[in-house]
């Protein structure tokens, strides 16, 4: 069980992300100039401020080589998972619905999230129980997640609002405190809380570890 | 020749860079002031014109949350003009 | 004016020059020598002062006059750490002057090869009543954040405290700590004749140009709006892609020597790389990758630009140096090679522009000695009074929670990342000290220890204003309280020395005093200076800042799991407080008179430094044994706060009866003297500790009860303490 984690220039979570993958599978870094994914069973797209967040978040990273690779891993139903700066490509690419706009209170935010899981229909939260609480850190500066009232409506009708903030909310306005989306088919999840920094219990809670422990389990 | 697009965010969708804009203009003594967005700017010398429709859909703005509007000068701009 | 007076060189100091060149200097030359001879680059007023700080220790692995110092923290890793200043950029343009002193300290941290895991801060504003203190609070840590979060290095603790005197001069210090495994750190010596000198990172514009002598080392005068050009501006995408390219060539061998840009840019790089390797170098400024081509050599010379970082590589291996660079998308250029001339050479297209004898640069700027003297009257006017006196000790507890310097820092360390790299154990407001694990997997054995690191930063400026030498010592003193804490022993420490003009006699008091105290105390606490940082002339009209020696100091710590925490553990547990014999709060230079608008006093509570060391020896094993469920230290605001603050970390609250302590009254709730824990642990076990601890009440229930002086709700702490900062800045 082969996990890839894509680095850009700029990304910085990635290490955090090649750890809590090395506790599941096989951790395999992959750089953003390459198109081959080195025969990787899932593919996680870790947070960071990739090419700076210049001209928009995700705006660029989306046209990497590597991204090409990813778009048509997702396709073909490889699961794939993108946190914050990630989540944000993801969307820019389309293999998400929606957008990632500035936190409503223009601040990066850095809080401990309770989040709600609200779905089991990913392949990153399929073990995990509907209602269940998870205790993830979230940290962005453009984390309200957007779609239109019609898009948000089939999300919410085929399962595909994954995890909401529960509690505390975040100050970054996201419609319907949404917190992750999966694709339709499931294989494709974007949260902006950070999973890959919850893996230890010493460093504050484990739960993240869960999603990673989700796809390795399915795949091996 | 050179072009400018401006994007800014889509009618409707919440905009708090223009709103801290709009709280803070009257703090300074300017009233009137209403209906305040903030955008961005992107300058760029292109030799066909006809690709700037393209370059916005697909990289310089993301339609679905910002609108853009393309502005290519008719006359070729005299040297030194801005 | 002359031109080297205009440049902040003294008539005797040009003539020096003149001597040392055997003719008068050119353009280039004597923008080098104003720089280099700055304070910000010589030291020339507190090298002598400097040298009187205990450096030496077991632990040491680097010591002071590298980029940064490092101590071993066993493994075979060492932690690289670092405190620097960026006071006058921060004041004249905040976000930028805060983000780029983040910047220059990350900087310095890899330079050495290390890893930077870790930032903390220290600031210092004028009141927050003020309307220019909220601007640069809120400016200087949203720069401090945007940095550090891009970059993606935690930023762990650190502190803010608000006193007129910082109104004009506020201070902005940033630490970062870095690891290494301790074979692979790297020195900054230009060595090898032949060998070439390569600039890698951005580009070079006119950024800073003059900072280091205009901004750095003058008075803040009344233009500061028109000195808005000369700072810097911060990009920490280019910053990111240089630190693991800086890495990706040390890992790889491919250096042998690094450097980082920062004041006085390329001049001081280069003639401090030579200088250190005892040889000459001979660079080209019309190779170096300029963003505005017209700029001249002196401009490229002395230009502050950001990101950029220089090193020595044998010729061989240049090729494999670039494409590195070309890898991370930075820019590596070859712009000189190292000679045996012992000269610094400065060509323009091979036309020799500039030729100086590179110890002339850095070694021969004249030292000074300071002519200090004790002030004939006080230097700082009393504190405006914020509060009235009268107040029942339940009234006065919540009107210091809520007192700007005693109230909650949540609202700056949430616009913070202070978990990424994932080795975060303890985060703000859960211990009195930042603790990381340094590997952040797990052992294969899930009973092997998790080695970690403790680490503080601390320096009250009021209390070294009321007594230079006791006020510093309780800055080292209470870094190593923290430490001990959190369960951590010292190893090292770093220090910034933030003052007003040292030529002026009752600062060159100050500096002089304070500097033996931090000697006496670190030797005391066997916690040795490995670098460190002076800021001097930090006056204005308004007159000098409060003297500030920051203090930020690293332990160890055998087990992260056993690292210790300051709210209360559980109900049911004994409340004691653990206190050196002669412990003595006193009201005098205390929070609470500062908020009476009382005048500063002239003398501070002394510390018996022997009995301190044994007593945090103590904690320490306290922490680590786990018979202290939690730990914190009596600090400012007193008994009183340092009761509060257990029950706001906790959500507990506790009944206590301080009868048995002395003194009683206001002076034994809200006093302040180093030397004082409250901990809470098993009943039995905290009432065998010994004499040092007196056991005072329980933990438990909903109030923090203080027999004879007031039942307070925690909810009230906790609504009071939150909204003291929050509440300023919407």
């Amino acid at each position: 069980m082969k996990l890839g984690v894509v680095a850009f220039p700029g990304t910085c979570d990635d290490r955090d992300a090649l750890d809590a993958c090395a506790r599941v599978g096989e951790a395999v870094p992959l750089w953003h100039a390459d198109a081959d994914l080195h025969g990787v069973d899932a593919v996680v797209v870790p947070g960071g401020f990739s090419y700076g967040d210049h001209l928009r978040v995700g705006a660029v990273a989306r046209f990497s080589p590597v991204m090409a690779a990813v778009a048509a891993f997702a396709r073909d139903g490889g699961p794939v998972l993108g946190i914050c700066n990630g989540f944000q490509i993801l969307c820019e690419a389309g293999l998400l619905p929606g957008a990632l706009l500035p936190n409503v209170s223009l601040r990066f935010a850095m809080r401990q999230t309770t989040l709600e899981v609200l779905s089991q229909a990913c392949d990153w939260t399929r073990p995990l129980t509907v209602g269940e609480r998870l205790s993830i850190p979230a940290k962005h500066t453009s984390g309200r997640y957007f779609a239109p009232v019609e898009t948000l409506r089939e999300l919410d009708d085929g399962g595909q609002i994954v995890l909401r903030y529960v509690e505390d909310p975040l100050p970054n306005g996201s419609v319907a405190d949404v917190a992750g989306v999966c694709n339709a088919a499931g294989n494709v999840l974007g949260l902006m809380p950070h999973p890959e920094h919850a893996v230890d219990e010493l460093t504050g809670s484990a739960d993240g570890l869960r999603l990673f422990a989700a796809v390795s389990a399915a795949l091996a | 020749m050179r072009a400018r697009v401006l994007i800014r965010p889509k009618a409707g969708i919440l905009d708090p860079q223009g709103q801290t804009v709009e709280r803070a203009l009257p703090a300074l003594g300017f009233h009137g002031v209403s209906d305040v967005h903030v955008g961005r700017l992107v300058e760029l010398e292109v030799t066909d014109p006809s690709q700037l429709e393209a370059m916005c859909e697909q990289l310089l703005a993301n339609p679905l949350i910002e609108d853009y509007d393309v502005e290519v000068p008719t006359q070729p701009r005299p040297p030194g003009a801005l | 004016m002359s031109a080297w007076r205009e440049l902040g060189l003294t008539d005797d100091e040009y003539a020096l020059i003149v001597g040392k060149l055997g003719r008068e200097p050119n353009g280039v030359e004597l923008a080098m020598f104003s720089l280099m001879w700055s304070e910000h680059c010589s030291y020339k007023h507190s090298k002598p002062l400097l040298r009187t700080l205990p450096t030496e220790g077991p632990r040491v692995v680097m010591g002071p006059g590298e980029n940064a110092g490092a101590v071993d923290v066993g493994g075979g890793l060492s932690c690289a750490f670092k405190v620097e200043s960026h006071n006058h950029p921060s004041a004249v343009e905040p976000f930028q002057g805060a983000a780029t002193g983040v910047g220059g300290i990350l900087r310095d941290i890899f330079a050495v090869g290390a890893r930077p895991i870790a930032v903390l801060d220290s600031l210092r504003f004028g009141e927050p009543s003020s309307d220019r203190t909220r601007y640069l609070l809120e400016h200087a840590v949203a720069g401090i954040g945007h940095y550090g979060n891009s970059i993606g290095v935690a930023n762990v603790g650190g502190e803010i405290y608000f006193e007129e005197p910082y109104e004009q001069n506020c201070l902005v210090n940033a630490m970062c700590l870095g690891l290494i495994e301790t074979d692979a750190l790297i020195r900054s010596a230009a060595a090898g004749v032949g060998n070439q000198l390569v600039l890698f990172g951005a580009r070079t514009g006119r950024d800073g140009i003059g900072g280091a002598s205009v901004l750095a080392s003058a008075e803040l005068g009344e233009l500061d709006a028109g000195k808005r050009p000369t700072v810097q501006i911060g990009d920490p995408f280019e910053e990111k892609k240089l630190l693991e390219c800086s890495l990706e060539l040390l890992a790889a061998g491919l250096l042998v020597s690094l450097q980082d840009l920062g004041a006085a840019g390329l001049t001081s790089s280069a003639s401090e790389m030579a200088s250190k390797g005892e040889v000459g170098l001979d660079l080209d400024v019309r190779r170096v990758p300029l963003r505005e081509a017209d700029m001249e050599p002196f401009e490229i010379m002395v230009s502050e630009s950001q990101e950029r970082m220089l090193c020595v590589v044998e010729p061989d291996r240049v090729e494999a140096v670039l494409a590195l660079c070309a890898k991370w998308e930075v820019n590596g250029t070859v712009i000189g090679e190292v000679t045996d001339s012992g000269r610094l050479r400065v060509l323009d297209e091979g036309a020799v522009v500039g030729d100086v004898p590179v110890g002339a640069l850095v070694d021969d700027c004249p030292v000074y000695e300071l002519e200090p003297a004790p002030p004939a009257t006080p230097i700082y006017p009393a504190p405006t009074r914020t509060l009235e006196e009268g107040l029942d000790p339940a009234a006065t507890l919540l009107a210091l929670l809520g007192s700007a310097n005693l109230a909650s820092r949540r609202w700056a360390f949430q616009q913070y990342d202070w978990l990424v790299g994932s080795r975060t154990v303890r985060r703000p407001e859960t211990c009195d000290a930042a603790v990381l694990v340094l590997d952040p997997t797990p052992p294969a054995d899930p009973d092997a220890p998790r080695p970690g690191l403790a680490v503080s930063i601390d320096g009250n400026g009021r209390r070294v204003a009321c007594d230079p030498y006791r006020g510093a010592v309780e800055a080292v003193v209470e870094c190593s309280a923290n430490l001990a804490c959190a369960g951590a022993e010292p190893l090292g420490m770093t220090n910034c020395l933030n003052f007003g003009n040292p030529e002026k006699p009752h600062i060159a008091w100050q500096l002089t005093r304070a500097i033996a105290g931090l000697a006496d105390a670190c030797t005391a606490m066997g916690a040795p200076v490995v670098g460190g940082n002076v800021s001097l002339y930090n006056e204005s009209g308004g007159g000098p800042i409060y003297p500030t020696p920051v203090v930020g100091m690293v332990g160890e710590l055998p087990d992260a799991r056993a690292a210790g925490q300051l709210g209360w553990a559980r109900e049911g547990d004994a409340v004691a407080v653990v206190a050196a014999a002669g412990w003595a709060p006193a009201l005098a230079g205390a929070e609470l008179s500062k908020l009476r608008g009382l005048p500063l006093p002239s003398e501070l509570p002394a510390a018996e430094l022997g009995e301190l060391h044994a007593l945090h020896a103590a904690v320490r094993q306290g922490v680590r044994s786990g018979v202290m469920h939690s730990a914190h230290d009596v600090a400012e605001g007193g008994l009183a706060v340092a009761l509060a603050e257990c029950c706001l970390a906790s959500g507990l609250g506790a009944s206590v009866d301080l009868a048995p302590l002395a003194p009683h009254g206001e002076a034994g709730l809200f006093g302040e003297a180093p030397g004082a824990f409250v901990v809470s642990g098993a009943p039995e076990t905290l009432a065998g500790l010994g004499a040092a601890a007196t056991v005072v009440g329980l933990v438990g229930g909903v109030s923090l009860d203080v027999a004879g002086a007031f039942t307070l709700p925690v909810t009230e702490l906790v609504r009071v303490h939150a909204a003291g900062l929050a509440d300023l800045l919407p």
